[in-house]
């Protein structure tokens, strides 16, 4: 059973596992993060990577208050983390002393407002998509932007997305006994599929049965890393302990947990637990059993148990983004592998750093002109690409590429999906027919 | 030969030198002060940064406790800035015996040490890095210290209130008549010339080199050189000072400073404060006792490893350095050996350097016939570097703060601590620096964790542009001070640090070809290494 085979074994000891702050020392001013950093190329704001990151944390002091505030424009995007030749953990460094930065409350009030509200996706999710018509109505309305730069400081442009007509949540329980299998995976949707985008959701929970799973859609939360992003780490960590709740039984049971959100999939395999420095028994089950959607098709693909007869052809040239936070898993180019099996189908892809969003960096008003700076490679080539769609794994990366580029964007699990005779929906179903 | 003539020479630019010659200063004295090298350069600019509570001798050396104390008060007043007040913790671990808690306690109780013990928790609450089985914790008012800030603070208010401060002249003999010291023959290292300094009264206050100074006036003064081993981590590992509860021992503090975590020391006694060799087994020893203090030491980055000798005073003959009292000694030579117009003022501790320079001066007021009395306890230092600050602690994020609120990242010289352009140009031209070892001593270049690899050529670059002396001196320069950060890292690589000196190694040697730029290969300004042959002196032996 190849659940079992792919089942980690726990042997790290929890007590070997050391605060992301020592990594540090092993920086030995290379450089080679500051010629790699997306954001530092375009803004004399940010310093780079060496500067927040390895050579600030030196000076900071967890009894004091922070002494820097530069540090908060990095964006996330841990390109710093996979060029360091030495393992220094740049980003989550940054996220930590961005912690810092917000626990002392040194964050002003109207700011901190704001970032609290963007990193709920969940809290506006439950507000917003029962309302859908028209909470999109007056979040796509300059009306309504105009007021979301004045009081909270929120970019007028910023790429939002529009609510789903139905929670994917309620698809999926709609159709809960439709397929019974021994094998069986667990799938976390996160918010972006939850109330934006349940296409996507739907697209894996396809690809999953045709594979002859059963689809577990347990309960949970936002995987936190908005909220880890922000600062905000108490609120972070109570949306991973409840996670860890609510999946933790199935990962006892055998069943792996997968995810489309490669950014949700990084929170719950690393992110969470790094950045709080949470390793607790439970929480490090799950780390080792979380898969991207892709990595574990591949798995399938390689096990000889992946379903690849009858694709349908789909002949399309389209421009694929690597999403940064995907790169972070370290795990190749998984989608880039099961992308290569649909007929006719022609991908090219982006080796650009980062599309600029930072999940919800891009939002805020100080740092739009940032992020469309760090983005613009990515969207020329995606307009040079000229496909009718493009294809990125990460949501807010898609929200931007196609608020940037007027280009829609696809998650690659629709294509696999489409591949198997799926109906598509979306932008997809558009270039289908 | 050029002569010179002043009322009081101090000789030694140590803490203790420095604080004589402001006292004399403040108090009115025409005054000269000699240093062979750079302010700092010896002892001072080489121990771990303890500003003692006195908690370290409460039990084996109560004088020096209550000296300790009552400086601590006043130094933490007259010179915030170039103090961290970190607190102090004294643990008993597992290997140090539960008993020694109750001396430790009553010891501070008789000497005034303020002292209270504290619960284990709230010791790992405020530092949980410590080792978890520490069975008792004592908290002091230990903090820690800039030395070199400090020296040059000093400095600075004594060359503010009149006295000159000569550094790189180098002490070749004193000059006696009869039964007087009348001065002192100096060698000008950087203009390479002697200088007669003709003064009514000399202050020994040559620290480790008191004894030499003194054998050239056919007077001798025991003064044994007791060298201290220790090494810093690259990152503060601890934020308050940790003291092994026990007696003084190798390895039994770590001291938080700047940015480093400090383990110290060893004691040796060594023949010659000049060249002494750190060994394998101090570093060993040191690495072993860090680690029952904080259990992770091991796993840390060594960033150096360096040996300062301590003035241990005697008048009889000891063998164990440890067993001399770290209290200082005032000998007026005119009573004790018949030589007049010569004190010296030897032992004590950084700490206590104010105080030695009171006894100091109130003796010269005596010999010279005056009645001035002290007000360096009431008088405070300014911070030379920056106005403003100065009514400050020091605190660790301090560089980084001031940094960030001019948005000077873009004038970072040394990134590791955060020197910027200002801090070097203002080095080199206001604090008339000789070599690069004088620009890291003023603001920390070369410091941090890649000691020097990337800022050591862009301080060359600005050295060159602002003095614009022939290329070869530039080039002895730059060698120079690699060669001095070098002899720190030796005794330590290993892990990240041999990593670094492999890439250092490759942009120095191959890149920049620096062995092979046009020059000497030393000046006599260079670093003395700590076997014996320095560089400079190897290759002019044949001279």
């Amino acid at each position: 059973m190849a659940n079992n085979i792919w089942q980690a074994q726990l042997n790290i000891e929890a007590h070997t596992l050391k605060p992301v702050e020592l990594t540090l020392d092993h920086c030995i001013k290379c450089n080679i993060c500051v010629t790699a950093c997306p954001v530092t190329a375009v803004t004399d704001l940010f310093p780079g990577p060496k500067y927040v990151g390895p050579q600030a944390g030196r000076f900071r002091h967890q009894g004091q208050p922070s002494p820097d505030h530069s540090v908060d424009y990095c964006n996330g995007c841990r390109v710093c983390n996979m060029v360091c030749p030495t393992g220094v953990k740049i980003a989550e460094i940054n996220g930590r002393a961005r912690a810092h930065i917000v626990q002392s409350g040194q964050v002003p009030l109207r700011r901190k407002l704001r970032n609290n509200l963007i990193a709920r996706p969940e809290l506006m999710g439950k507000f917003g998509q029962p309302l859908a018509p028209i909470a999109n109505g007056l979040l796509h309305s300059g009306f309504g932007r105009f007021f979301a730069k004045l009081l909270l400081d929120i970019a007028p442009n910023a790429p939002l997305p529009r609510f789903s007509g139905e929670r994917f949540s309620r698809w999926a329980h709609k159709r809960r006994d439709a397929v019974r299998s021994d094998r069986k995976v667990v799938y976390f949707h996160g918010c972006s599929t939850e109330y934006f985008e349940a296409r996507v959701g739907k697209a894996a929970v396809q690809v999953l049965e045709a594979n002859g799973f059963e689809v577990i859609v347990p309960s949970q939360n936002c995987c936190g890393l908005p909220l880890l992003s922000n600062g905000e780490f108490a609120a972070a960590q109570a949306y991973h302990e409840s996670n860890i709740r609510h999946m933790v039984d199935y990962v006892k049971q055998g069943y792996v947990i997968v995810g489309t959100s490669t950014s949700c999939t990084l929170t719950l395999k690393e992110e969470a637990p790094e950045m709080l420095a949470y390793h607790t028994p439970d929480a490090r089950l799950l780390t080792a059993n979380t898969f991207d959607i892709h990595e574990f098709l591949v798995h399938l693909l390689d096990a000889g148990e992946l379903k690849t007869d009858g694709l349908r052809p789909m002949p399309l040239t389209l421009a694929y983004h690597p999403p940064c936070q995907y790169r972070a898993h370290r795990l190749g180019r998984p989608s880039t592998e099961i992308m290569a099996l649909i007929p006719e189908l022609t991908i090219i892809e982006s080796q650009a750093a980062c599309c600029g969003v930072g999940g919800t960096y891009g939002y805020k008003a100080e740092k739009y002109d940032i992020t469309m700076a760090v983005g613009k490679p990515l969207f020329d080539f995606v307009q040079q690409v000229h496909g009718p769609i493009a294809v990125c794994d990460s949501e807010t990366c898609r929200w931007n590429i196609a608020a940037a580029t007027g280009v829609p964007l696809v998650h690659p699990i629709e294509l696999l999906a489409a591949a198997y005779g799926y109906e598509p929906e979306g932008p997809l179903a558009e270039v289908m027919t | 030969m050029r002569t010179m003539e002043t009322e009081v020479l101090v000789i030694g630019g140590g803490a203790t030198g420095t604080g004589v010659i402001a006292d004399l200063a403040l108090r009115g004295f025409r005054c000269a002060l000699v240093e062979k090298r750079d302010l700092a350069h010896g002892t001072t600019g080489r121990y771990h940064g303890l500003l003692h509570s006195g908690g370290r001798y409460a039990v084996k050396d109560p004088k020096a406790a209550t000296e300790c104390i009552e400086e601590n008060v006043i130094l933490r007043r007259i010179m915030p800035h170039c103090i961290e007040d970190t607190g102090g913790f004294f643990v008993v671990t597992p290997w140090d015996d539960d008993a020694f808690g109750d001396r430790f306690m009553q010891g501070c109780r008789d000497t005034a040490v303020p002292c209270e013990e504290i619960s284990i928790a709230q010791m790992l609450r405020e530092e949980p890095h410590l080792n978890p089985e520490i069975s008792r914790c004592f908290r002091v008012p230990d903090g820690s210290a800039d030395s070199f800030l400090a020296t040059q603070s000093v400095a600075a208010l004594a060359q503010a209130h009149g006295a000159q401060i000569l550094h790189y002249y180098e002490v070749k003999h004193l000059i006696r008549q009869g039964d007087r010291v009348v001065g002192a023959l100096c060698y000008d290292l950087v203009k390479d010339e002697e200088v007669a300094i003709q003064a009514d009264l000399v202050v020994n206050a040559a620290g480790a080199w008191a004894g030499k100074i003194a054998h050239t006036a056919e007077v001798e003064v025991n003064v044994r050189a007791g060298k201290g081993t220790m090494i810093a981590a690259s990152y503060r590992i601890v934020n308050t000072v940790v003291n092994r509860c026990k007696m003084p021992a190798d390895g039994d503090i770590i001291v938080p400073v700047h940015t480093v975590s400090i383990i110290g020391t060893t004691d040796e006694a060594v023949p010659d404060p000049e060249h002494f060799a750190i060994e394998p087994w101090e570093v060993q020893l040191m690495m072993q006792e860090a680690a029952k203090i904080v259990p992770g030491w091991r796993d840390l980055r060594m960033l150096r490893c360096w040996g300062g000798v301590r003035p241990l005073y005697q008048e009889t003959k000891v063998a164990d350095t440890r067993d001399v009292t770290r209290a200082y000694t005032l000998l007026d030579h005119e009573t004790r050996d018949g030589v007049a117009g010569f004190i010296t003022i030897t032992g004590g501790k950084w700490t206590t350097y104010r105080q030695m320079a009171q006894v100091t001066v109130d003796r010269v007021c005596e010999k010279l016939g005056t009645v001035r009395p002290c007000t360096t306890h009431e008088t405070v230092v300014p911070n030379p570097f920056e106005q403003g600050h100065g009514r400050k602690h020091h605190n660790l994020g301090q560089r980084l703060a001031d940094v960030e609120e001019k948005e000077a990242f873009g004038q970072l010289i040394c990134e590791c601590e955060l020197a910027t352009r200002a801090h070097v140009e203002h080095a080199i031209i206001q604090g008339e620096a000789k070599t690069i070892d004088d620009v890291r001593r003023d603001v920390r270049v070369g410091m941090g964790p890649c000691q020097g690899g990337f800022c050591t050529y862009r301080v060359a670059a600005i050295w060159h542009e602002l003095k614009k002396p022939p290329i070869e001196e530039t080039n002895v320069t730059l060698r120079d001070f690699l060669q001095e950060r070098w002899k720190g890292l030796m005794p330590i690589l290993w892990g990240p640090q041999l990593k670094q000196e492999r890439l250092d190694e490759l942009i120095y040697l191959s890149v920049l070809n620096a062995d092979h730029l046009p020059g000497p290969r030393a000046s006599r300004l260079g670093p003395a290494m700590y076997e014996p042959g320095t560089a400079w002196e190897s290759e002019h032996a044949h001279v």
